[in-house]
């Protein structure tokens, strides 16, 4: 198997209709106008030599190795800054050519090291490459004068030229003695990253590449995305690993499994070790980039905390003890089956996870519903995006995004509500980015001061820091400005809409109260600036829609959702490119696993479970009767375990304790269970109360499939053996056996020929097909057979698109004397989620520890210092960390981030939740804030429990 | 005063410059004078600042600010003289001028004088080719240059 080819074509694609031909070295080649002549060469395969070019970014015409000689034309143009034009006639390889690229050459070299043989780039350097290509065979300069590589001259004085490696950031190293000054990296970071961290300082000879004003990169306002190392033609940026490994020989496609972006990379391996994954410039979600945590942060796969054997104990204060899989299942199987016996059908149940593909979430709901015969399954979306399904399903009959990441390429203005794309979204950040820059303009309602709002040449046209947990108060407010004003789209509406529907919803949201006048004396939105918004994105041209979870964990998440799409649906922003409503979704299978039949109430493809029909078709596969009543959410399951009478749980990569809100009451239901199966990589916080632990494998040991935030069905390749000696589908179909069910998938890809016999929106989707396309957005069938990019073109899925009233209604959570704050929370660029994995990694020098983020008048008030320890209360708890001090929140907002298992944030949130889907209510907490002198009784019980909660006796002899 | 103090009056007049400056097209040249004009040099602090005011990367004002020799990280002393190292200079004997320059002095290329009279730096090309050598003196330019004319200016900056 050998590396993935991937073709640099030099120069960015044109998106030209219209069609250029010329020739090149005696060959007609016709290419899009736009093209740069190093373009179309190689489109005819046709290498020029270069060294400044690369396809991520722009032309630059500096490495002058390019040059290109044209008839009828002076000098010797670059071909990478010169375009095409009809009836050109160009020579590539001349004599006069050759010998300028070979002088410019020798130039290169005479200030580069020749140690070849030793460098971490040998065999995968262009530098390299070229000096082959252009025959250099000598180089008179000598190494005596000036130059940036040796540290001493023959004579041992100190050379000021040289500097030394940078090696402050974790995983790749900067090492100007190799550098040639292309500014490929400074580049990348501008125009593929848009963080701008790198410049080329000084000039002349002593142009430097620069992170910040002469930093080290890790001081530096790099975010470590790895664009540099990739543009890097020489060895000047090199990932850590690939010097402590070497070069890969083979590498396979995959998809990331950390955030819904679901970045396509190579894995690019030697044998069956890792040695760096590379974003795919094919992918069609990310285009070839990536951020710190897909590019860099695996490590956790291989981490020493990884268990590698089931393992199972009586009672949850004994210690752990290793068991062969074997044992495990038969333990697990014969538990459950007498607590069924014992409690009843319903007494058991299972959560399926975002993080495992859609073929193991499939599985696990099969299960629960076809082997314990009960609906209990419930999933993760639950706390995040249950909302979206629910919303978005009501209005326009898909629980799902309605676009592609490319679209974003065509829109004019972006309204981004409650995300925080550059830390939670990273990639699809610096796409937004990218067009921003481009003059798309911008509009975020966030109660933070998110880095979006302004961030090198990016700049926010309107800013609304509302008040957290008036999300729809805000919203109705658009959208009152919207229909006053007259600003909606009547031809969209009348054709797309149910008119009389909308007359109901208009007259709503016209009322008084609900104008931003009105509004701003509770949501702190200024008026004018919530009408600016308001026109600027019913007016501004294409106009998209970006959410988080900022919307959906909200106790009328659902509602906002609804609202949101009632704004596209009256602006007419829903149906082609560059518009929509786009859910941007937290786990990298979210959708998958909401699609895969996750929740109580619903088979895979959101059809309800008492739909006869669906059931009858699922009954008939698998051979049983299922239950026609929706069966209990997570809460539910946790309520019902206080009460004893749920007793059994299956929980398949999914950290309960730590990610759901009220932790108190979370680890009271798991402690009343009699059977708690933890299917993890690590001791989570929630095995802390599991009598049977199943080691899980990574995304790199199995195979499958990720369905991202854009519905697009991503393959997942095996590139390794699991560690743990099974995928987690493997796991889950042996624990099916045991408890007697007849399960035979040799390979992930007869599973999802099962979800696509029996799921109308994945018909058309099998892994032949995957491996044709590269990936596809569903609908995939018979109606869409190439997938659907953008949905809703020609009319809604439910038929005509449905306005719905949006009445605010106030959280139960308020502040008052005890709890004058209001708590919201968020997540940090390098760290993922809970952190279970990224706490594993070298990411944890960006972000040790969970902060507590107040504004500087909040934080004198109580005579809090940045960096003191503060206790942080509410009703529901209390926990300490350490305050940063920043005008980021406004005045009685306070802000975290819940990484970090001993910050234990989720004990402070209470037990609100969205009034359709229980998505609890995390962004808004009413607390308090105090000095405090270090962790608070419950954080060191708990650290103590977890201490010993993860004893391991009776280590297993040579595993397997 | 303490070291504080000084910071944030180096902030403030930093701030100020940008505030005259910032309705500019192409704003950051212009500040960039203005404050090498007020401090005699651009305090690293100011590029933190100028990128902040202007939305840009701390990097990309380094860049900048690097980029033109003008623009000093450090003060100069009170006089400035800049020898011409051009060709057409030194082909009238400007290197030899050069040396007298550093040896009456007793500086090399971009030091400063002890007692901070004055700072040598070589630049390339003032646009007096046809007058060569030529020298500048805190924005004054001199040509054909002779050695009384260098002892002139020499007192002059010893003075």
């Amino acid at each position: 198997m050998p590396l993935v080819p991937e073709i640099d074509y030099g120069t960015p694609a044109s998106r030209s209709d219209k069609m250029v031909t010329l020739t090149i070295d005696g060959r007609a080649i016709t290419v899009p106008e736009g093209t740069s002549i190093m373009r179309a060469s190689m489109e005819a395969g046709i290498q020029v030599p270069k060294l400044c070019a690369t396809d991520m970014v722009d032309a630059f015409g500096s490495c002058r190795l390019c040059l290109i000689e044209v008839e009828g034309r002076n000098g010797t143009p670059a071909s990478c800054t010169t375009p095409v034009a009809p009836g050109l006639v160009v020579h590539t390889q001349t004599e006069r050519l050759k010998q300028i690229r070979k002088g410019v050459m020798e130039l290169y070299i005479s200030d580069h090291p020749l140690d070849c043989l030793t460098c971490a780039a040998n065999g995968d350097c262009e530098l390299q490459d070229m000096a082959g290509a252009v025959g250099l065979r000598d180089v008179r300069y000598g190494y005596e004068g000036d130059n940036h590589v040796k540290a001493r001259s023959a004579t041992g004085t100190i050379n000021a030229q040289w500097m030394p490696k940078d090696e402050s950031n974790p995983y790749f190293t900067y090492d100007p003695s190799k550098c040639i000054v292309c500014s490929r990296c400074v580049r990348a970071c501008e125009e593929v990253q848009g963080t701008f961290a790198l410049t080329i300082e000084g000039r002349g000879f002593d142009s430097r590449v620069s992170p910040g004003a002469h930093e080290a990169f890790l001081e530096s306002e790099c975010v470590s995305c790895g664009a540099c190392v990739q543009a890097c033609p020489t060895a000047t940026l090199t990932e850590k690993s690939v010097i402590a490994i070497g070069q890969p020989e083979h590498s396979v496609v995959t998809t990331c499994a950390y955030c819904g972006v679901g970045c396509s990379f190579k894995a690019e391996m030697r044998g069956e070790e890792l040695v760096r994954m590379v974003p795919w410039k094919d992918g069609q979600a990310n285009r070839g980039h990536s951020c710190v945590k897909g590019r860099f942060a695996y490590g956790y796969a291989s981490h020493k905390d990884r268990i590698l054997n089931p393992m199972i104990r009586e009672k949850i204060s004994d210690p752990w003890r290793e068991v062969t899989w074997e044992e495990a299942f038969a333990h697990v199987a014969s538990e459950f089956r007498r607590i069924q016996y014992q409690y009843g059908r319903e007494s058991i149940g299972g959560i399926t996870s975002s993080r495992c593909t859609n073929e193991e979430t499939y599985l696990v709901q099969k299960l629960i519903r076809a082997g314990f015969g009960n609906n209990n399954v419930d999933t993760c979306a639950r706390v995040c995006h249950s909302p979206t399904g629910y919303g978005l399903g009501q209005a326009f009959g898909t629980s799902a995004g309605t676009q592609n990441f490319d679209s974003v390429e065509h829109s004019d203005v972006v309204l981004v509500i409650g995300a925080n794309p550059t830390d939670g979204h990273p990639v699809f950040g610096s796409r937004l980015k990218k067009r921003l820059r481009q003059g798309a303009k911008l509009i975020v309602i966030d109660p933070r001061r998110i880095d979006l709002v302004r961030t090198p040449h990016v700049e926010a046209a309107f800013h609304l820091p509302l008040k957290p947990g008036t999300n729809v108060a805000v919203l109705t407010a658009l959208a009152h400005v919207i229909v006053t004003e007259g600003l909606f789209d009547e031809a969209f509406i009348r054709t797309r809409c149910d008119w009389s529907e909308f007359e109901d919803w208009a007259a709503f949201v016209a009322e008084p109260q609900h104008s931003p006048e009105e509004t701003e004396k509770f949501t702190g939105v200024p008026a004018e600036d919530l009408r600016g918004a308001a026109r600027l994105y019913a007016k501004g041209g294409n106009g998209a829609i970006y959410y988080g979870l900022g919307v959906t964990e909200h106790s009328q998440g659902s509602t906002t959702v609804m609202a949101i799409a009632n704004l596209a649906m009256a602006t007419g922003n829903i149906g082609r490119p560059g518009v929509g409503v786009n859910p941007l979704r937290g786990q990298n299978n979210v959708q998958g696993s909401c699609d895969m039949g996750s929740f109580p109430h619903e088979l895979p493809g959101y059809r309800h479970i008492s739909d006869d029909a669906t059931r009858e078709t699922f009954e008939k596969l698998w051979g049983v009767t299922l239950n026609n009543e929706p069966g209990l959410r997570i809460p539910n399951m946790l309520d019902a375990a206080v009460d004893g009478t749920f007793k059994g749980i299956y929980i398949q990569g999914e950290d309960i304790l730590q990610s759901d809100p009220d932790t108190k009451h979370v680890s009271a239901g798991l402690a009343a269970m009699e059977c708690v199966v933890v299917h993890d990589l690590f001791l989570n916080e929630t095995a802390n109360y599991a009598h049977v632990f199943l080691p899980g494998s990574t995304f790199l040991e199995k195979d499958g499939t990720f369905t991202n935030a854009e519905r697009r069905i991503n393959r997942v390749r095996k590139v390794m053996t699991p560690k743990n000696g099974y995928a987690d589908w493997e796991v889950t179909q042996k624990l099916a056996q045991a408890m007697g069910l007849a399960w035979a998938y040799t390979h992930p890809s007869q599973i999802m020929d099962e979800i696509a016999a029996t799921t109308p929106s994945f018909a058309g989707v099998s892994y032949a097909y995957l491996e044709e396309k590269g990936s596809v957005q569903w609908p995939c069938n018979e109606k869409f057979p190439n997938g659907s990019p953008i949905m809703h073109v020609d009319g809604f899925v439910r038929g005509k698109g449905k306005f719905i009233r949006t009445e605010y209604v106030a959280t139960d959570e308020r502040t008052g004397p005890r709890f004058p704050l209001l708590l919201t929370t968020g997540r940090i660029l390098s760290q993922y989620n809970v952190g279970a994995q990224t706490r594993r990694t070298e990411n944890v020098v960006w972000h040790e520890e969970d902060r507590l983020e107040l504004h500087p008048h909040d934080a004198e008030q109580r005579g809090i210092k940045d960096g003191d320890w503060v206790k942080l209360a509410s009703r529901a708890g209390e926990t300490t960390l350490r305050a940063l001090i920043t005008d980021r929140v406004a005045p009685g907002v306070v802000y975290t981030t819940f990484h970090h298992p001993n910050t234990q944030a989720n004990v402070i949130t209470t037990d609100f939740s969205d009034w359709a889907t229980n998505c609890p209510e995390y962004k808004v907490t009413a607390v308090q804030i105090s000095p405090s002198n270090g962790p608070t009784d419950w954080q060191e019980d708990y650290e103590e429990l977890s201490r010993r909660s993860r004893r391991i006796v009776g280590k297993l002899e040579a595993a397997e | 005063m303490n070291v504080r103090v000084v910071a944030v009056d180096e902030a403030t007049r930093i701030s100020s410059i940008i505030e005259d400056c910032r309705h500019l097209e192409g704003p950051m040249l212009p500040i960039l004078h203005k404050v090498q004009e007020a401090f005699g040099y651009i305090p690293e602090a100011a590029k933190q600042i100028i990128a902040q005011a202007l939305n840009l990367s701390r990097a990309e004002v380094h860049g900048v600010v690097t980029f033109y020799h003008d623009f000093r990280d450090h003060p100069a002393g009170r006089h400035c003289l800049k020898l011409c190292r051009a060709e057409a200079c030194q082909s009238m004997g400007g290197d030899a001028l050069a040396e007298q320059v550093k040896a009456k002095l007793g500086l090399d290329w971009h030091e400063t004088a002890a007692d901070g009279s004055v700072t040598l730096e070589p630049v390339f090309c003032l646009g007096l080719c046809a007058q060569a050598p030529a020298a500048m003196l805190d924005g004054e330019l001199y040509a054909r240059l002779h050695e009384d004319c260098l002892n002139d200016i020499v007192a002059e900056v010893r003075a």
